[in-house]
């Protein structure tokens, strides 16, 4: 069934046994687990997946993992998806919906790809796993690894919010905080993977643990009613979830499971401190020019994205487009999802909705157009972003007449 | 200069190649391609760029944040090739 055949090079097509392992050899392109979604066409259907548990599991003939491996499965997954017809009217989008993805276990989309990455590795005989992390992952692994008893090693950037450097350590597996950006520990962490003994979820098995993103839009369109959404505005760091979700839907069509082919145009978002994918769309090129993330959506602040040229392609193929936001855009784009919907997302949702603002300025969407926004990880974790900027708007004294006296000057304001 | 291992069939099974003076990293490749035409044609493409999936470091930094294949060496500077890898 859903196990994987065999690894192809994106680029050149070479292929290789399914392993820990995870760019060519021959031009160090990466790898992705082929199908044979002749037989999975043949098991899955819409029936089986309301069979399965309310979680990615639902999914698990389009995972790969060995059908009959345990999994390691604290919930991930079946997260809500919101009508949003305040945000909407803000923004004058009328069918806008929000994924919120920060109803997972660890609060961001990290926990789909890892419940995968660490089924996957247990099965591939490793008893200790790894990542390099802007913090999600970080959290995702440390949970997950607890849940499984694997011994897990986080590598993290020294200057990480405190609050997911906590909500890491707590889960109890070895935490490193290197010296440097993103980039410098996925150095790291690349030349420890070369040694072969660790499961990286992120790089040695990059290729299984993509995969769970594809569960985003497998969800998605499920909650749609079987159907795809005409838009989907994606959070971009390196450039995975935004390909995988569009690798998601192609397969959930080439299956059986939705009617018809999906149309629906991959927008990206990104911050202005790190835009790399976002000035390629823009400037209408593939090669993606690293740049040094300067943000604080640091969830996103991957410089150079190894992906990033494939979400420039879905972007493009697709009819998609790209916009960047600012620091105070970001804040205020936070500030204004949860002040209209009650979702508090992170930096990142921040930067989601900031762009989406800005392509229905531009009127990309249109009337009756169902539009997609991902919130990928909740605002508790970066909420260092919002200090001094939130807080009580009214400070008295416990007494009532002071209080109905505020009040009365609350609502001559109002 | 530190070789992956993905590219050490190249090398004789070799994990680091020393070369005694480079003044830049494209003089390096130069002159380990000399020895390994192979192993040079993985790393750069037929216009003599880096190839898109190659990163190549000088120290811990990536040298398309340096001065790409013009980046300076000094005596005892470490080359390292790592694949691209993205991230989380």
């Amino acid at each position: 069934m859903a196990r994987v055949e065999k690894l192809e090079c994106r680029e050149c097509g070479r292929t290789y046994e399914a392993a820990p392992i995870y760019a060519c050899d021959f031009c160090f392109a990466p790898l992705e687990p082929v199908y044979d979604y002749g037989s999975i066409a043949a098991e899955i259907s819409r029936d089986s997946i309301n069979a399965g548990p309310a979680t990615i599991w639902r999914y698990s003939d389009l995972l790969p993992v060995d059908p009959s491996a345990p999994r390691i499965d604290i919930g991930a997954g079946m997260t809500p998806l919101l009508k949003a017809p305040r945000l909407g009217a803000e923004l004058g989008i009328d069918n806008l919906y929000i994924k919120n993805d920060t109803a997972n276990p660890t609060h961001s989309f990290k926990d789909r790809v890892v419940s995968v990455a660490l089924t996957v590795a247990r099965e591939m005989g490793f008893d200790t796993v790894a990542c390099a992390s802007t913090g999600n992952l970080a959290n995702a692994v440390a949970a997950h690894s607890a849940r499984a008893g694997l011994r897990s090693f986080v590598f993290i950037p020294a200057n990480l919010e405190q609050n997911k450097v906590i909500t890491t350590a707590i889960y109890g597996g070895n935490m490193i905080a290197v010296e440097g950006n993103y980039d410098h520990v996925n150095k790291l962490c690349s030349e420890i993977a070369q040694k072969g003994e660790w499961g990286f979820v992120n790089v040695n098995l990059r290729p299984y643990y993509s995969e769970g993103s594809k569960t985003l839009a497998f969800e998605v369109s499920e909650q749609l009613g079987w159907k795809a959404p005409d838009h989907v505005v994606v959070p971009v760091a390196s450039g995975s979830l935004l390909t995988k979700f569009r690798k998601g839907l192609e397969e959930f069509h080439k299956v059986g499971i939705l009617d018809e082919a999906p149309q629906t145009r991959m927008h990206a978002a990104q911050a202005q401190g790190c835009n790399p994918v976002v000035a390629a769309i823009k400037a209408g090129v593939e090669v993606i020019r690293p740049v040094r993330p300067d943000t604080i959506a640091k969830s996103l602040a991957i410089g150079n994205p190894a992906d990033g040229y494939y979400a420039v392609k879905a972007v493009n193929e697709t009819g998609g487009t790209g916009d960047e936001v600012t620091d105070e855009e970001i804040v205020a784009a936070i500030r204004l999802l949860a002040s209209t919907e009650g979702v508090f997302a992170e930096t990142a949702g921040g930067v989601t909705i900031g762009a989406l603002k800005k392509m229905a300025e531009r009127g990309t969407f249109q009337p009756g157009e169902t539009v997609v926004a991902l919130i990928t990880g909740m605002g508790l974790k970066t909420a260092e972003a919002l200090t001094g900027r939130v807080g009580p708007n009214v400070h008295i004294s416990g007494d009532l007449e002071k209080f109905d006296e505020e009040m009365r000057l609350l609502s001559a304001y109002e | 200069m530190k070789i992956p291992t993905q590219l050490r069939t190249l090398t004789g099974g070799e994990a680091e190649l020393n070369v005694a003076e480079a003044s830049d990293v494209r003089d390096l490749l130069g002159k380990i391609g000399a020895k390994h035409p192979d192993l040079t044609e993985r790393l750069l493409d037929d216009n003599g760029e880096i190839r898109r999936f190659v990163n190549i470091y000088v120290g811990d930094e990536d040298v398309r944040f340096l001065d790409g294949l013009n980046t300076a060496l000094e005596s005892g500077s470490q080359v390292s090739i790592l694949p691209a890898v993205a991230g989380g």
